[in-house]
């Protein structure tokens, strides 16, 4: 923030402290109603950030955020929600969902295709477009916020819906979420290919996160105990993963105030540090082992192999290739491309504070990959404990 | 000493429901005949206070369900007049009584620019006149005595709204339309209400129930509905009836808009609520095909025409009239419906949206205040200089749009419920396709606020603190019942229960 000189500090840290109540009251919600509240306060709270440089572009970015946030969860959720406590009478979260014995037939695809849509935060297509839209705003808030709160509480959303408004046996039995599941594969590879052809960095990303999140939607769509484990260690592994692409995005930023791919060549020889934290959040991501995202993915797939969704495995098989494809030619332009011409060839990274936390979040996607275990037996009673 | 107090205080508040109409009424001619412009404030925000009190007490008596009869001078209804309080319309009488206290020191300061010191007095004299008019129109049991208390009510209006003409000329063109319209509106009620006569030779509202109840083939008595329901809709600016409204909001004096957008059309749908409720009965087959064929089809058109409207608007005051058909349309859906939880959703809606909608107007005519007008390029960027003011109206905005955590979230939310409950599902996506378009148009004024750069040499002041007190009042009412729903959701719920239950008795 200050290393750019923006303005309206004030305006800026109050909505930033806003939205992580929100995301907090989101991830302590006990029912839906609540969890819809803080839901809609996360999308008001953050608009200012998205809008927060005023320019034109700001603006018009700013406006497809809170149009296509704001949209489907009036139009579509609310409608869920309303709907689920009227055949319900209740939205309390319980285990094994509280939808059994009172809906049957198309209407749960149909009630499930309310709320799978009016998670716009999950960014599943064709609801995806304010992500990109979202990276006008400064890098502290697309790193957080885009990466991380919003997208999270999106998916988080999603798999409480999955798990305790549905249950996943009743998604089983019924075959409701079908569907989405095939939806979700396409959101992913066809976001994957997207984020190939962008040269901006941040929207490469943002495209990346697209293809991400739609994972844990599969995760959930998959009606395995396993796939939902899957989804679950994924909020976390993609979030250690993509916050380091992201701080590693600005740190270039505000060491060279490049935003194009393009233009990067040869950068890695003179910031290693960024470059290298930037290199072990891409692996993550991919998912290879010894990182964090190395185990959701392995989840995930055994999630798909339980219920002979052998076209699944493929399909995150495929994203993986296409993951190495977009993350890793920005790596060898930075290391193995020249530098441009007249441009010194000495190191020059970005502010300590600046550099330092992906540094530190690279780091951890390896902690995560040794201490999986540990979050694994904390998610595993929520999935499978009925 | 201590028994003879107490019997006092006994009569005092069996006379509740007269003093409910007595004190404002008396303290119009009290206002002009003292003159003095000091305490003429004084004296009209005094008498709204105790109006406010005695609407609080009289909420507190019928709340449980129970009904006050009260006859007037002592003659016994059918042939004397009555005035009946039940939970349905001491709702009402505290919003407008509510309204109008919060209304009063707001419009001092915005009275003092906009209207010359000289007609200061029978401003406020009319404004009291009004403030009768309504409560009249709501408490009285005697359908010819609402006539007589819309007309008061109605001629001061027409006085306040040429008030305006001070500031901008078109005033006296949109008063002189509402003047037409609404003359016209009261025509239509009143021939409803002899047609009513002629059938049935009375004009107590209760008695009129019974005496209509095996009438429902009676042609007259279907006339005399027709005509009831054209004239209300005239006052409630149902949609195709609607033109009077935008100008008439736009160009009258500030206060005078806060007050009117949050109360006249109110009461209004109070009456018709009455007349479709009470005095007609759903049984009717007429009146379900009025409501299912006619009124509900409007409502749905004024949802989406009216905010349409309002999106494409270059001035926020008018903007927001348009928002504000648009939300009648909701309150007249939920009345269509003719389900307790509809009733529930129309009553809740139209208390919440009067704070709503006062919170905006209280904004927009403090924006006029320092700027000079309400068109967006004359407020861009103010929500830097009057940081306060805007922030109110962005409450107010999220409370219009039905942002959860709001006012405007819970009603909607019944409403939802409601047609989901009735199995009409087209509805449910309907409104909530309306509330995208409210995003829109608030937004609009949001980004205009804060987003564009400030006019130049236009580093306005805050505003005066009697402004902007009872505009956060409002605001924080907004929130206030966004969050306790209990308080509003039991008193319509109450409401709607004794409608039904009242129609369904006289069945």
């Amino acid at each position: 923030m200050r290393g750019n000189n923006e303005e309206h500090h004030a305006r800026f840290f109050a909505s930033f402290s806003l939205a992580i109540s929100a995301v907090m009251g989101i991830a302590f919600a006990s029912n839906m109603f609540t969890l819809f509240v803080f839901y809609e306060i996360l999308t008001l709270s953050t608009y200012p950030l998205v809008a927060h440089k005023g320019t034109p572009e700001a603006i018009r970015g700013a406006r497809t955020y809170l149009g296509i946030l704001l949209g489907t969860s009036i139009g579509f959720q609310l409608l869920a929600v309303i709907w689920t406590y009227s055949i319900t009478g209740t939205l309390d979260f319980t285990k094994g969902g509280i939808l059994e014995g009172h809906i049957a037939g198309p209407a749960v695809a149909v009630l499930l295709a309310l709320y799978a849509f009016g998670i716009g935060k999950a960014a599943l297509m064709p609801f995806h477009r304010w992500l990109p839209a979202a990276m006008v705003a400064p890098t502290p808030v697309s790193a957080l916020l885009h990466a991380v709160a919003v997208v999270k509480a999106g998916v988080f959303t999603m798999l409480k819906v999955g798990i305790y408004i549905f249950g996943i046996d009743f998604l089983a039995e019924t075959g409701a979420s079908e569907w989405l599941m095939w939806l979700a594969a396409y959101s992913i590879i066809a976001a994957s290919v997207i984020a190939m052809t962008k040269d901006n960095l941040k929207a490469r990303l943002a495209y990346s996160t697209i293809s991400q999140l739609s994972y844990i939607t599969l995760g959930m769509a998959l009606a395995t105990s396993m796939g939902a484990l899957g989804g679950g260690m994924h909020i976390a592994m993609h979030a250690m993963g993509k916050i380091t692409l992201f701080m590693a995005a600005g740190s270039i930023y505000v060491a060279t105030h490049k935003t194009n791919i393009s233009q990067m060549n040869g950068l890695g020889k003179i910031m290693p540090i960024t470059y290298g934290a930037f290199f072990i959040g891409a692996l993550s991501i991919i998912g290879l082992p010894p990182l964090g995202g190395s185990w959701s993915k392995w989840l995930l797939i055994l999630g798909a192999a339980d219920t002979g969704q052998w076209v699944m495995i493929g399909v995150l098989m495929v994203s993986s290739l296409l993951n190495v494809a977009y993350l890793l030619s920005i790596i060898g332009r930075g290391f193995f491309l020249p530098l441009p011409e007249g441009v010194p060839t000495k190191v020059t990274e970005s502010p300590l504070l600046v550099w330092l936390p992906p540094a530190i979040t690279a780091f951890g996607t390896l902690l995560l990959f040794f201490y999986a275990g540990v979050l694994q037996e904390f998610l595993m009673p929520i999935v499978s404990g009925y | 000493m201590s028994a003879e107090s107490t019997h006092v205080a006994m009569t005092l508040s069996d006379h509740l429901p007269i003093l409910q109409i007595l004190v404002p009424l008396v303290s119009a001619p009290l206002i002009v005949l003292i003159g003095s412009r000091r305490l003429t404030w004084s004296l009209a925000f005094i008498a709204s206070v105790l109006s406010f009190g005695i609407a609080i007490l009289l909420l507190m008596q019928v709340i449980d369900g129970s009904i006050i009869s009260y006859q007037i001078g002592g003659w016994a209804p059918p042939l004397g007049i009555e005035y009946r309080v039940d939970a349905t319309n001491a709702f009402v009488l505290l919003l407008v009584t509510g309204i109008s206290t919060l209304v009063l020191p707001y419009a001092r300061e915005s009275v003092k620019s906009e209207i010359p010191a000289k007609h200061h007095t029978l401003f406020y004299a009319a404004f009291m006149l009004c403030l009768t008019g309504l409560l009249g129109v709501t408490i009285t049991g005697d359908a010819f005595n609402v006539f007589v208390f819309l007309e008061i009510s109605s001629l001061s209006t027409y006085v306040l709204i040429a008030q305006g003409s001070y500031r901008d000329k078109r005033a006296l063109t949109a008063a002189y339309d509402y003047l037409i319209m609404g003359t016209i509106g009261a025509t239509f009620f009143v021939i409803g209400l002899g047609m009513l006569y002629m059938a049935t030779g009375t004009l107590n509202m209760a008695d009129l129930a019974d005496r209509i109840a095996d009438q429902g083939s009676n042609r007259t008595v279907r006339a005399a509905f027709a005509f009831i329901v054209v004239g209300m809709g005239l006052k409630i600016a149902i949609y195709p009836l609607h033109l009077w409204l935008p100008r008439a909001y736009t160009f009258a004096p500030s206060a005078v808009t806060v007050f009117l957008a949050a109360t006249a059309t109110k009461v209004a749908i109070y009456v018709l609520l009455r007349f479709t409720f009470s005095v007609f009965q759903p049984s009717f087959m007429f009146e379900v095909n009025t409501l299912e064929f006619i009124i509900l089809p409007f409502a749905i058109l004024a949802m989406f025409a009216a905010s349409f409207i309002a999106i494409f608007q270059n001035d926020f005051k008018r903007m927001l009239a348009y928002s504000s058909i648009a939300q009648i349309g909701y309150m007249l859906l939920g009345i269509s419906l003719l389900t307790e939880t509809g009733l529930t959703a129309a009553i809740a809606h139209l208390f919440n949206h009067g704070i709503t909608k006062a919170t905006l107007f209280m904004g927009v005519g403090i924006l006029a205040l320092r700027s000079g007008g309400s068109f967006y390029n004359r407020i861009q960027g103010m929500g830097k200089s009057m940081p306060w003011t805007s922030a109110a109206i962005v409450i107010g905005g999220l409370s219009l749009i039905g942002v959860p955590g709001t006012a405007g979230f819970i009603s909607k939310w019944v409403l939802v419920e409601a047609t989901i409950e009735k199995g009409w599902w087209p509805l449910s996506v309907l409104i909530v396709l309306s509330s995208l378009l409210a995003v829109i148009y608030v937004w609009r004024v949001i980004e205009v606020l804060y987003l564009k750069t400030p006019l130049a040499g236009t580093d306005y002041r805050e505003a005066p603190f009697s402004m902007l007190i009872p505009m956060w009042i409002m605001a924080l009412a907004c929130i206030y019942f966004g969050l306790a729903t209990d308080v509003t959701l039991t008193a319509s719920r109450a409401a709607a229960q004794g409608l039904l239950a009242g129609s369904a008795g006289m069945m």
